[in-house]
């Protein structure tokens, strides 16, 4: 990155980023790289409880963000990719601040302080506070008018009671805009792919996801990009629906404009290759 | 009694409401635990017709909170759709009176557990507590490990099986899972308040 100063950041990756989506995590790390950030992972962090958790036992799983929040060094502010982690973390420190006495009994069982200030944020904040001038520096590759559907999926939907926090999810479609992409938004964008129902309802959740599918290819679509690992691999593997298109990590698109290297072991990864896409468009060998 | 809609103009196909067994603090009890203001539901429909999933359910979720709104106890805690729920709020941001109803099917699930009462989605219930039992075992969700108990649970070994083999394929699923290292301050997460010491 030319002349930027390298900016510390803790990092959650969450569990689907750190195994069955390692492609999105690996070249998030390669963008942060290439733009100048400093990404620390947090150390041994644990499983947000998912949707699992908050389903059967809201208890457990405040308890379990909050010692992801206790494990996380002051100064320096916690950067989550998933929106489902980030929701939860969020969730853990909204009870934290409204309870003081869990927050009391949490900090001497663990025998940490746990911040009630640190900031939560996603990696599209980041890149929103770095600017469009920082991108534009560091691009290698321009996109080359692909078209992109933005796949936003139920993240910008949030509970009421996090309402008040900052989001900036939908800076998706401008953030690759800028790196040369075709954004097209008519079509299911904010539409929930299901969730956990993938693994225990497939029945239910197949019709949905082809609904996005379709409505995503009727619109010219040649791809979807989507911010959460949990959403692409839903799209992926109960999409039924034919002619499919690759779904994309929002950080894979963004690294591969970014110009790295080692897309190939990214993209082998993919239920749906897009390769032959990418190569149409002439944005790898 | 039974109240029949049939007074009101409505057709015979209209399920009648059994309000003789109504339970008077139903809806105070889960008004305390989800502070989701469920009494300013005025039934609009709007939670439903956004929904994605209400095509599974067996009841919209306005039903459920005039259920709760009626004391009708355990017909709101026995229904599929506070299973089927995925908590993805589209209903929670649609709601013009911003009632969190995402958290309202939350506090039925958590009574419906706590009352044991007749779960009508044993499939979802399994594939939940097979992801707590690898987060109580690894700190983290181990997704080969919950899919694998979860078929072994369910006894459906080959629903799904092709998929399952694409994501090996494709080195998706992890044979080895990740562990917290401080393991010990997962598993006391697990157990029940007041054992603890």
């Amino acid at each position: 990155m030319p002349g930027g100063d390298l900016i510390d950041i803790s990092y959650f990756p969450g569990c689907s980023l750190a195994t069955s989506a390692k492609e999105s995590n690996v070249s998030l790390m390669e963008s942060s790289k290439i733009l100048g950030l400093n990404l620390i992972e947090l150390e041994d962090w644990n499983c947000c409880g998912s949707s699992s958790a908050s389903c059967l036992d809201k208890e457990l799983a405040f308890a379990l963000g909050a010692r992801d929040l206790s494990l996380a060094p002051a100064g320096r502010p916690l950067m989550a990719m998933c929106p489902r982690c980030l929701h939860h973390l969020r969730y853990a420190q909204l009870r934290l601040r409204q309870e003081p006495e869990a927050h009391r009994a949490l900090e001497r069982r663990w025998g940490r302080p746990i911040s009630k200030d640190l900031e939560i944020i996603h990696f599209m904040e980041v890149l929103v506070r770095m600017g469009p001038k920082r991108l534009q520096e560091g691009q290698v590759r321009s996109l080359n008018g692909l078209k992109f559907l933005p796949y936003y999926g139920c993240t910008l939907f949030r509970p009421p009671a996090l309402r008040r926090q900052k989001y900036f999810q939908a800076e998706m479609g401008t953030v690759l805009t800028i790196l040369g992409g075709q954004e097209l938004t008519k079509a299911l964008i904010y539409r929930c792919c299901g969730s956990f129902l993938s693994a225990a309802r497939a029945d239910v959740v197949t019709p949905l996801v082809n609904e996005i599918m379709e409505s995503a290819v009727a619109t010219g679509a040649e791809c979807l990009v989507t911010a959460c690992a949990m959403c692409q691999l839903n799209l992926e593997i109960r999409c039924t629906w034919e002619p499919k298109i690759p779904v994309f990590h929002f950080s894979e698109i963004l690294a591969l404009a970014l110009g790295a290297q080692d897309y190939e072991s990214w993209f082998v990864r993919h239920l749906v290759d897009p390769r032959p896409l990418l190569q149409a468009r002439g944005l790898i060998s | 009694m039974s109240v029949s809609p049939q007074g009101f103009g409505g057709s015979d196909a209209w399920p009648a409401i059994v309000i003789h067994e109504q339970d008077r603090h139903f809806a105070r009890e889960v008004e305390r635990i989800s502070q989701a203001g469920l009494s300013r539901c005025y039934h609009c429909r709007t939670c439903g017709n956004g929904c994605p999933f209400v095509g599974a359910m067996d009841y919209p979720p306005n039903s459920i909170i005039r259920m709760v709104q009626l004391g009708l106890r355990q017909k709101a805690l026995e229904c599929h759709t506070i299973w089927v729920c995925v908590a993805c709020h589209t209903c929670s941001v649609e709601c013009p009176m911003v009632i969190d109803i995402a958290a309202i099917m939350d506090a039925l699930r958590r009574l419906a557990l706590e009352e044991g009462a007749m779960v009508a989605e044993t499939n979802i219930l399994d594939f939940h507590r097979e992801v707590l039992h690898s987060i109580k075992n690894y700190g983290r969700a181990h997704k080969l490990g919950i899919m694998l108990r979860y078929k072994a649970r369910v006894r459906q070994w080959f629903a799904d099986l092709d998929v399952g083999l694409r994501m090996l394929a494709h080195r998706k699923l992890d044979l080895k899972a990740t562990r917290v290292n401080a393991l010990e301050e997962i598993t006391r997460l697990f157990i029940p308040h007041w054992k603890r010491k």
